[in-house]
């Protein structure tokens, strides 16, 4: 065969998989929450690469004060007012988004790559694998998130990474518990038995068959935990083992803000709705990601 | 005179390809204590009519766009989703194809049935023969008893005890015949069948079906049976409607249809049905031995 | 002459009990089973639900194995071969499923699908990935199906399509024994005939001998030369098709022909008796 129709090939296998993609996103549109949670996350996540840069005040990033304009009210020269050494708070709030999101992100991807793979081997492997595995993680599973990630964190040390892996490490075994169960689910279909039958092995059903099948709930579920990430990175900021100040951090700020009110409100309200708004937007669009991998879960 | 009337019924339903029409005009005529089959291919329509009667299309993405469903002179089109509630189960009875995932494998078949028992009991006590001022605990034995009866009618032996046995622990014809004494404690007139015997064995098939048939005889009961099955029509139906791409295009009764057909699909698709009479193909090579 | 040759096999399976009741109870599945089959021929096996019938091939496939009992296929005993020997084998036995929704996976393309088996066996078959996707092509036409239909996915395909495509994979390898385990149960009647066209004319094109796994008699007297009956693991008839249907040995046999929905109204046994 000529290379000429191979090339055609390429390019209707494409077609193919764009009509997937174009059905996938009707699916989505069909629940307007979904696409404002993906208006949303999609606007953060450009915050949070840009937000330093777009800062109306950026020297206020680096620990700059200004204690001649402590504690003014939003006003049109600072948005969201000042807080108790004059900083602007709209720029800290736009900078705090990178710290926020990307440690959440963070998060949930290690927390992924640890549960799916502890949950993919148990379940596919199964027996006494299974048993230590599931074991061991359910003895994780009773320990309290945050007290595990607060104790993991002390240990190691109050930095951005330390925190990254406290949380990253409580938090695998929900995604290690679905993975097993969907591994266990999609082990029964019959064309995994039908590629035994032709005589394939583990590797290639596992990378096959099984994986491609299983990641949709995954996206779903990470999609869904970003924003409990979110909440979890600015507690341990609210309670002081996670970022410190002056770093800029929604949790931090929260924490600082205490003192303020409630005469200062403006400098706890702001960093509480973009936590409030982050963690309701990725919600709403892993509802929607639900409705575009499982159609069948609502209508 | 007819228990039911469909008149031009036209479904639409939307997705992502668009709106598509898959009842186009449907007419459906089923006279009191017959046994109306239903028969049509994947696609033709004739579960979304089933649907249609009780109402059961959620809409959207379904969407009418026309026709009338009399049942016993009202129309149900019009009706409110109150009054279907009470129609659905006292008057109109379902049974679907999957016996396994229409019972809840939690829960005692003895709590479902009672618990549907209850309900009806509450618009006609008498279904249970208990008088609704009865205390609970004496409603509550009544309508037992009453599930207890209609299991043995429906040939599950020793009802007594297997009413408190899970779904699990039956076969699926016993929990095929489960599901009909389900929709029949509501004593419905009109009983919609779908697929009611396709996941079952030959045998087990053949036990439902005359099951089936001595019900309708022996009580006021008329039933719609649909189903792919043109053998199964062909033993139980007294009426037959043949259907094809969202239209009904030939019906009537049992026999004329099925030995005399008019429609070219109808009889495209009695001359594709495999029995034991169809001549087999000649094969090319005589039982090929020592080619290769 | 004989390709597979089936000897006493038997198969125990022990439930479990549970965590409180250690002790399951032993169902056999199969029961001391013996049959051959003719190269070239198809032969039926007709049993109902929880006869052994798919526990029977499973052990051909050699997705499980026999308590006791042994297969030989094409002269070789398959329990003396080697966990490597046993693969190639396997490319030589394919089979077709019931389920043509089920047994196709929604995330692969009709290519991946159809070459996956020729990817597993290609250390036997020597092929390139060009001359793997040529061979789909090939094999599409086969099924009486367009080449370009290599780059869709399965959920954009009729029952009917679906099940050319399982068998187009099932002939990739070039097999001399295809199980065809209810291959047109799942399908509408119209389709069902144009399959069971197909694989017949397959048979003829490729001397394929097919062990055809079927609760349904009338499509087992269309395709096959003969039939095995299995009721609760033990063989109970194994004779020529017409001999089964004209005089039926056993009771079982007798039962099934019996039950068998004819379309002539008038035959029906719920009518003749309400008439009565």
């Amino acid at each position: 065969m000529s290379e000429v129709v191979r090339t055609t090939d390429g390019a209707a296998t494409r077609s193919a998989r764009r009509t997937n993609w174009a059905r996938g996103f009707y699916r989505f549109r069909q629940n307007p929450l979904s696409v404002i949670g993906l208006v949303i996350v999609a606007l953060l996540l450009l915050l949070a690469l840009f937000g330093e840069y777009i800062a109306p005040y950026p020297e206020h990033l680096n620990g700059e004060v200004n204690v001649a304009n402590r504690f003014q009210p939003p006003s049109a020269e600072f948005w969201f007012g000042t807080n108790e050494v004059g900083q602007d708070i709209f720029s800290l709030v736009l900078a705090g988004a990178r710290i926020s999101l990307l440690s959440g992100i963070a998060v949930i991807v290690l927390a992924t790559l640890i549960g799916t793979f502890i949950g993919v081997i148990a379940g596919y492997f199964g027996t006494w694998l299974d048993e230590i595995l599931m074991r061991f993680t359910d003895l994780i599973l009773t320990l309290p998130a945050l007290i595990l990630a607060m104790a993991i964190a002390a240990g190691l040390g109050p930095s951005i990474p330390n925190m990254i892996l406290a949380l990253a490490l409580a938090w695998w075994p929900g995604f290690a518990r679905m993975a097993r169960g969907e591994v266990l689910s999609s082990k029964a279909e019959l064309y995994v038995l039908a590629a035994r039958a032709q005589g394939a092995g583990n590797t290639r059903i596992l990378t096959r068959h099984i994986l491609p099948n299983i990641t949709s709930p995954i996206i779903v579920k990470m999609s869904l935990d970003v924003g409990f990430a979110i909440l979890a990175v600015a507690s341990l900021g609210f309670i002081g083992i996670g970022v410190r100040p002056p770093t800029p951090e929604w949790g931090v700020m929260l924490s600082i803000s205490r003192s303020n009110l409630p005469h200062f409100w403006w400098t706890a309200i702001f960093p509480g709705l973009a936590i409030f708004l982050s963690v309701l937007s990725f919600n709403f669009m892993g509802d929607g990601l639900r409705d575009v991998f499982d159609p069948r879960a609502r209508r | 005179m007819s228990l039911l009337e469909i008149n031009g019924l036209r479904l639409a339903m939307r997705s992502f390809d668009g709106e598509t029409e898959v009842l186009r005009g449907v007419d459906l005529t089923v006279g009191e204590n017959a046994i109306a089959g239903v028969v049509g291919e994947t696609g033709s329509g004739k579960s979304l009519t089933g649907l249609s009667i009780s109402r059961l299309v959620p809409t959207p993405p379904g969407r009418y766009l026309g026709g009338t469903i009399r049942f016993d002179g009202q129309d149900l089109m019009t009706a409110s989703e109150d009054e279907m509630r009470r129609l659905r189960g006292r008057q109109i009875g379902m049974i679907f194809q999957d016996p396994t995932t229409n019972l809840n494998p939690a829960f005692r078949i003895s709590t479902q049935m009672i618990d549907i028992a209850m309900n009806v009991a509450k618009s006609d006590p008498e279904l249970i023969g208990a008088h609704a001022r009865a205390s609970r605990r004496a409603r509550r034995a009544a309508a037992r008893q009453r599930c207890v009866d209609l299991l043995g009618q429906v040939g599950i032996p020793d009802p007594q005890t297997r009413i408190d046995a899970y779904p699990h622990t039956f076969s699926g014809g016993m929990r095929q015949r489960v599901l009909i004494a389900m929709a029949l404690i509501g004593q419905p007139r009109l009983l919609i069948a779908d697929e009611p015997t396709t996941a079952l064995d030959v045998s087990v098939q053949a036990q439902v079906l005359e099951l089936m048939s001595s019900f309708v005889r022996e009580r006021d009961l008329t039933m719609i049976f649909i189903t792919h099955n043109i053998g199964v029509v062909a033993q139980l139906c007294t009426d037959v409607s043949v259907m094809n791409a969202g239209r009904v295009v030939e019906s009537g009764n049992v026999r004329k249809v099925l030995k005399n057909p008019d429609d070219s699909y109808t009889k495209e698709l009695l001359s594709a049905v495999m029995t034991r009479d169809t001549p087999r193909p000649t094969r090319n090579r005589a039982v090929a031995g020592a080619v290769t | 002459m004989t390709i597979l040759q089936v000897e006493n096999l038997t198969k125990r399976y022990v439930t479990s009990g549970g965590y409180f009741d250690r002790k399951g109870e032993t169902i056999t599945a199969l029961d001391d089973v013996s049959f051959e089959v003719r190269r070239g021929e198809s032969i039926g096996i007709v049993g109902e639900s929880g006869s052994g019938k798919s526990t029977l091939s499973r052990i051909i496939l050699g997705l499980e194995m026999p308590d006791s009992g042994r297969i030989v296929f094409d002269g070789t005993d398959l329990s003396t071969l080697s966990k490597r020997e046993l693969r190639a084998i396997r490319a030589r036995i394919q089979v077709v499923f019931q389920d043509p929704y089920a047994s196709l996976n929604p995330r692969m393309s009709v290519r991946d699908l159809i070459a996956e088996p020729m990817e597993i066996h290609r250390d036997i078959l020597g092929m390139s990935n060009a001359q793997i996707t040529d061979r789909v092509a090939e094999l599409l036409t086969l099924v009486r199906m367009e080449e370009d239909h290599m780059h869709r996915y399965p959920h954009e395909f009729s029952g009917g399509q679906r099940q050319r495509i399982g068998i187009a994979r099932a002939l990739a390898c070039k097999p001399q024994l295809v199980v065809l385990d209810e291959p047109t149960s799942a399908l509408d009647v119209s389709v069902q005939a144009q399959v069971l066209a197909l694989l017949i004319g397959l048979q003829d094109e490729l001397n394929l001998t097919y062990l055809f796994i079927s609760h349904d008699l009338a499509v087992v007297r269309y395709l096959c030369q003969s039939a095995i009956l299995i009721r609760k693991g033990k063989l109970v008839e194994n004779a020529p098709i017409d001999d089964l249907f004209d005089a039926p040995k056993s009771d079982y046999g007798r039962m099934l022909i019996g039950a068998m929905p004819d379309i002539d109204p008038d035959k029906s046994p719920f009518r003749v008796k309400s008439q009565a």
